[in-house]
């Protein structure tokens, strides 16, 4: 399996040095993507799926450090890159859309300023022709009437309209990898099923990769090649799409598909939640960091953590009941 | 308890309108003309997309607003316009709500036991205050809190213990109507199942009706006994969540649930959203009522509408 990978993370950990103790934020991470790729990463909050992205971009925050593993994103080392080499790259070959559009566009300048200084910054054009390419993206995103929305300001557009202006604003350069993290959650199901249809209508026309951080698995299930499932700062499972929703593995997995309502289930049926609440990543448990909420959970979960187990393509888990064969043979006895 | 449909709605809301007025020239009219009842023991859900109305329904109810016009009666009294005291006194008791977010609306500077234990303490419902703590503990129990909670911070509690927090408090009066506002849509999604089920088990027990306002569809699908949809501060379909989910007649309604995405990508690779544009469609809302399908259902626009709309669906 001797692929370009274009996003390639490798046992990447990193972790915040708190005053009240180093918070390990990631162990052992490893992601790849390649071109054009759609890569959902699903966790709850403090699971370390944003953490992975943003250290991508460069955009650890205080007092977080990268302490282990590489990042190679298109042919850059990401972990050894001073500032100002990452700025080169941030909003030209990888950009990011973030969660609420209002907060993280400036409300001081109009839309088009804003645009046209992603475009400006990155390539030498004149503001005449920076201006005319910010109405062209604002074609692209599907927003009417781009000249006049231009010289808007952003409270004066409704949250769709935002999101539709921050995403023009990441595509401006034609970034290789776009990163969006919680695109749609801020928004209403009808909205957020037009920003993903537009993200995928973008991603065919330009053949960018994306990675898509969400906690809500109907917009992965629609919309992701891969997912990759975290959980306390560890990729717990890895696959397609399919493998995931129809053949987890990981108790994890499993327990998160089983505890949300399905719409077209026909009885109400009861919610079976994942008990328990999630791990303190001050103090994880020496084992599988999921153990406690396991109700599969064997005595050497609580101990060892567990290798990973390969299956059929690249779906992979981390589960030490996947390792039943190991078991068999004999070489785990308790 | 399941919902009690032969007894007397417990609250009753009759062409109730909500408007903000901003200026001499301009009035935002956020709830014009609804009408839905609850019944004793019941969920009724409420969705709808930002700027429908949805949680300024729940606040006119609860009385944080006053409610424009119309009426509304809860457990036989009228609570619209000047209350009266008894009034004041059964609105405030026997009506809860729970917030959308646990931190902002708990007191950081106040132990989650007295947070939990306000409402008694201003209705002076105890007799002595071991009373007093043996009530807050049992309704700390009931959520799925320790005793040793009692005398904690909110900052000390995760956002799914936070909400837990605000559910007992909602309880604590031993209310007959909760309202819940998006009070689940800020907890992770292994919370929320955990969240939900409690909701439902204290139901179960309690017989509270609940009026659940979310904008997640296949929560309130999950928990709701009848689905209200709401656009544009009017009531545009109301039945039983079956009613609604099977036989969807309104186009908002039918955009609204095709636009839901499934955690199956087989079906989701078919699925299309239907969209849907008030001002395009060509329907004016001012035009049509609340007309009478079958059972419980109703649905908003004039008979030429209604007909049309049913021709397509099938």
């Amino acid at each position: 399996m001797d692929e370009k990978y274009l996003v390639d993370i490798q046992h990447e950990r990193l972790s915040f040095f708190t005053p009240a103790g180093e918070v390990k934020a990631l162990s052992d991470v490893s992601i790849h993507l390649k071109e054009g790729e759609v890569l959902g990463i699903v966790g709850e909050s403090g699971s370390g799926k944003s953490v992975t992205a943003y250290s991508l971009m460069g955009l650890t925050a205080y007092p977080g450090r990268i302490i282990g593993g590489t990042l190679q994103f298109n042919d850059h080392q990401v972990e050894t890159m001073t500032e100002k080499e990452m700025r080169k790259i941030r909003g030209n070959e990888v950009s990011i859309i973030f969660q609420d559009p209002m907060t993280s566009l400036n409300p001081v300048y109009t839309v088009g300023n804003q645009i046209v200084e992603v475009i400006r910054l990155h390539t030498g054009k004149t503001k005449a022709e920076a201006k005319a390419r910010a109405k062209e993206l604002l074609e692209l995103v599907g927003i009417n009437e781009p000249e006049k929305r231009l010289k808007q300001y952003p409270h004066e557009l409704s949250g769709g309209m935002r999101q539709r202006v921050m995403i023009a604003i990441a595509l401006a350069c034609e970034p290789k990898l776009l990163i969006a993290d919680e695109p749609t959650t801020a928004l209403d199901v009808t909205i957020q099923a037009q920003i993903l249809e537009l993200m995928m209508e973008l991603k065919e026309k330009l053949g960018m990769a994306i990675i898509m951080i969400t906690h809500d698995l109907g917009v992965v299930a629609s919309i992701c090649d891969n997912i990759a499932v975290m959980y306390a700062g560890k990729i717990v499972e890895y696959g397609t799409t399919d493998q995931i929703f129809y053949e987890p593995k990981h108790m994890y997995t499993k327990g998160l598909i089983r505890s949300i309502p399905h719409i077209d289930a026909k009885e109400h049926e009861r919610l079976i939640p994942i008990e328990g609440s999630p791990v303190d990543l001050l103090n994880p448990p020496p084992g599988c960091p999921f153990a406690p909420r396991c109700e599969a959970c064997m005595q050497i979960c609580l101990r060892e953590m567990p290798p990973v187990t390969q299956f059929e393509g690249n779906h992979i888990t981390q589960c030490w009941l996947n390792q039943k064969e190991e078991f068999e043979k004999g070489e785990y006895n308790e | 308890m399941a919902a009690n449909y032969d007894a007397e709605p417990i609250l009753k809301v009759e062409h109730m309108k909500q408007y903000f007025k901003m200026s001499s020239k301009f009035t935002v009219k956020a709830v014009d003309d609804v009408s839905f009842e609850i019944y004793p023991g019941e969920t009724y859900g409420l969705v709808g997309e930002s700027g429908s109305g949805k949680t300024t329904i729940g606040r006119g109810i609860i009385r944080l607003y006053d409610p424009t016009d119309g009426k509304i009666t809860f457990n036989g009294i009228d609570i619209s316009g000047k209350l009266t005291k008894e009034a004041r006194t059964e609105l405030r008791t026997k009506m809860q709500m729970i917030f959308q977010d646990p931190m902002a609306s708990l007191n950081p500077r106040k132990k989650i036991g007295d947070i939990i234990g306000e409402g008694l303490d201003i209705h002076h419902n105890y007799a002595s205050k071991e009373e007093r703590k043996q009530h807050i503990d049992n309704i700390l129990a009931k959520v799925g809190l320790a005793k040793e909670h009692y005398d904690r911070y909110p900052y000390q509690f995760s956002g799914g213990q936070r909400q837990r927090v605000g559910i007992a408090r909602a309880l604590i009066m031993n209310p007959d109507l909760i309202i819940a506002d998006e009070c689940i849509s800020e907890l992770d999604v292994s919370i929320q199942a955990q969240e939900v089920n409690l909701m439902k088990d204290i139901q179960a027990e309690t017989g509270s009706a609940y009026l659940f306002i979310a904008h997640d569809l296949s929560m309130v699908k999950y928990i709701s006994d009848r689905i209200g949809v709401l656009h544009l501060g009017r009531m545009l379909e109301t039945g039983t969540t079956d009613e609604i989910f099977t036989n969807p007649i309104h186009p908002y309604t039918r955009s609204l649930l095709s636009a839901i995405p499934s955690p199956n990508p087989r079906t989701e690779k078919s699925r299309t959203a239907v969209a849907y544009d008030y001002a395009t469609s060509g329907i004016d809302y001012d035009k049509g009522t609340l007309t009478h399908i079958s059972g419980t259902h109703y649905v908003h626009g004039t008979e030429e509408e209604i007909a049309k709309w049913q021709a397509e669906n099938n």
